[in-house]
């Protein structure tokens, strides 16, 4: 256990001592998450909204003056009825319209609450989002001011309607696919890299002459990597409900579970690489051609699975990724529990089980 | 020189498909011996060496290192050798005490042994000043001899040393060998390949190796008498040529 300890602080160092692989590490994954995700969000500055009020009193009044003097939005303009609201949408140049319910300050006397509709283009569902959030921090705000000393609090409830695109179907599809490339890209290239590297430099050699079990070597590589990998997955998943405020509808210790899973398959099959690859540079074009190619194209990330030919929906079988984004899709977006992705869950063990039989293997014969 | 013996080989045959690396070649070395194992290269000096010290199994006949068998008890024998293969293998990224501590511990010392280990082969070599520089900004000769430093660190009962030497200037090479005798004089038994005849010189005995057999084995004294050469290139030659 001692010399297997000593095995993984070597590891960790050869990890913080090169700027490369740090790179790799920390860096791409919040390059990444950040690119592919303000890539779909337009920016939150002078976003046009249009305002229709039904009440037109002096709340309302000091509620839209806020609005409007925030630097978030600018009141493109005044509509007077329902109907113009699909107008303004389909004009294109309002992203949203704030639906003042009448009698609003009569409401918020009598009844100490009163209701703000916002309708949201969904077409861009990231900015939809971000508005609703938006305003309704500023009507949060607005009311607590308002409540401030009184005994009476009131309550403006926000409520949200998304137009064109209510599911928000594809809205959040890049944190499970950047997830799934991010845990890919260390776990699997990374590994297959550092093992192959001690092959190259033949200090390999001098680890298999040593007392030290061939598994220990291998896990002894590998368990570094576990470590980042899972520290990377918290990064992703932090900045997603955080910077893009991705809901995690479901339970987080499952996704985390799930995760793990994930990056064993991972590590499985950076092993297998590099018992088939002789040099770095054959194991980093194993790793992007063999593994990175299909993550992107047929794992569903970006092309969608379905409106494939019916020869890649079969191909996208055998890709590892494919089964872990509908895992985390579920478990994040629609908050599924276990029973709804069992399948998918025993289909990577089952993956994951093949890829660590054949590389233990193939690793035996290299010893003969 | 005591005449216990410490590697003791019999028949050793390695085949790959139909091709024989290593065909049934038979020697002993004996405790505190500095063995010479010579051969062009392609002779199967290194395939013979990987069978001895456990990492490749023989196809036919059989070895005893430090009286374990090379084919059933290869985790008994990696505990009680040294080894220093021909690419030189320490961590560049890691510093000359950071690489000792490593090797140290897979080697299953004790801190504290590590620590006094790290301190007597840092004054030995004379790295006071360097102890803590990453190992890849040292120049070759002197990362061979850590190397070497290294591979005895558990003070293992034999060292193998696969052409330790190579690429290093001829001084190097002196020290390099001065060590050897060092080690050689407390008992550890030294089993090096080299393809410099000036250093097949410096053995007790010499092996050496032609297509997988050993063609001849005695001290260099007594092979040169034997071809009537004078020096063991020329012995290495005649034999070579067959």
């Amino acid at each position: 256990m001692k010399r297997f300890r000593g095995f993984v602080i070597k590891e960790f160092y050869h990890i913080f001592r090169d700027k490369r692989s740090l790179f790799i590490l920390f860096g791409m994954p919040i390059a990444q998450i950040l690119l592919f995700g303000f890539a779909i969000t337009n920016e939150i500055n002078n976003v046009d909204i249009a305002v229709l009020d039904h009440s037109k009193d002096a709340t309302t009044k000091e509620i839209i003056n806020k609005i409007s003097a925030s630097s978030y939005f600018t009141i493109d303009q005044f509509i007077e009825r329902e109907a113009d609201i699909e107008t303004a949408f389909k004009q294109g140049k309002v992203k949203a319209v704030l639906n003042i319910e009448k009698d609003f300050s009569k409401k918020l006397i009598a009844e100490s609450k009163a209701e703000v509709l916002i309708i949201t283009d969904a077409t861009d569902p990231n900015t939809a989002n971000t508005i609703y959030n938006y305003v309704t921090a500023i009507l949060q705000n607005y009311q607590q001011g308002k409540n401030k000393g009184s005994n009476m609090p009131y309550q403006i409830t926000p409520r949200t309607r998304m137009v064109y695109n209510p599911e928000l179907k594809s809205v959040f599809m890049f944190v499970p696919g950047v997830m799934t490339i991010i845990l890919m890209l260390v776990s699997a290239m990374m590994t297959s890299i550092s093992i192959t590297r001690e092959k190259e430099l033949g200090t390999m050699e001098i680890l298999l002459v040593s007392p030290l079990k061939p598994f220990q070597v291998i896990v002894g590589k590998v368990v570094p990597y576990i470590f980042l990998s899972v520290i990377n997955a918290i990064i992703i998943v932090v900045l997603s409900i955080f910077v893009f405020k991705m809901p995690v509808e479901g339970s987080l210790f499952l996704l985390g579970l799930e995760s793990v899973l994930f990056i064993i398959t991972a590590l499985a099959l950076g092993i297998l690489i590099s018992t088939i690859a002789g040099t770095q540079q054959t194991a980093m074009m194993i790793s992007l051609m063999g593994l990175m190619l299909p993550v992107i194209l047929l794992s569903g990330f970006i092309f969608p699975v379905a409106s494939m030919p019916y020869i890649l929906q079969l191909i996208s079988n055998i890709v590892p990724a494919k089964w872990f984004i509908i895992i985390i899709k579920g478990i994040m977006l629609k908050g599924v529990g276990l029973q709804f992705i069992w399948k998918e869950t025993l289909i990577l063990l089952g993956m994951t089980v093949f890829f660590i039989g054949l590389s233990v293997k193939k690793y035996k014969i290299r010893l003969e | 020189m005591e005449d216990k013996k410490v590697i003791e080989v019999n028949g050793l045959t390695k085949m790959f498909g139909d091709f024989t690396a290593v065909s049934a070649i038979t020697f002993d070395v004996k405790k505190g011996e500095i063995f010479g194992f010579l051969g062009a290269n392609g002779a199967g000096k290194t395939t013979a060496m990987k069978m001895l010290i456990g990492i490749s199994k023989p196809t036919a006949g059989e070895a005893k290192v430090a009286g374990y068998d090379v084919a059933s008890e290869a985790e008994e024998i990696k505990k009680n050798i040294g080894y220093m293969s021909q690419k030189f293998a320490l961590y560049d990224d890691l510093t000359v005490k950071e690489n000792i501590t490593f090797f140290g511990g897979i080697y299953g010392l004790t801190r504290s042994q590590i620590k006094e280990k790290t301190n007597e082969l840092i004054e030995e070599l004379g790295l006071q000043d360097h102890k803590d520089k990453l190992v890849g900004s040292l120049p070759l000769g002197w990362k061979q001899k850590i190397s070497f430093s290294v591979s005895l660190l558990h003070d293992p009962k034999i060292v193998f040393l696969d052409e330790p030497t190579g690429g290093v200037d001829p001084i190097t090479r002196r020290q390099f060998w001065e060590m050897i005798y060092k080690s050689a004089d407390k008992g550890t038994t030294i089993f090096v390949t080299t393809h410099y005849m000036d250093e097949a010189e410096y053995c007790d005995r010499v092996s050496i190796m032609v297509n997988g057999k050993i063609e001849a084995l005695d001290s260099p004294k007594k092979l040169k008498e034997l071809h009537q050469a004078d020096t063991m290139n020329d012995v290495f030659l005649k034999l070579a040529r067959g």
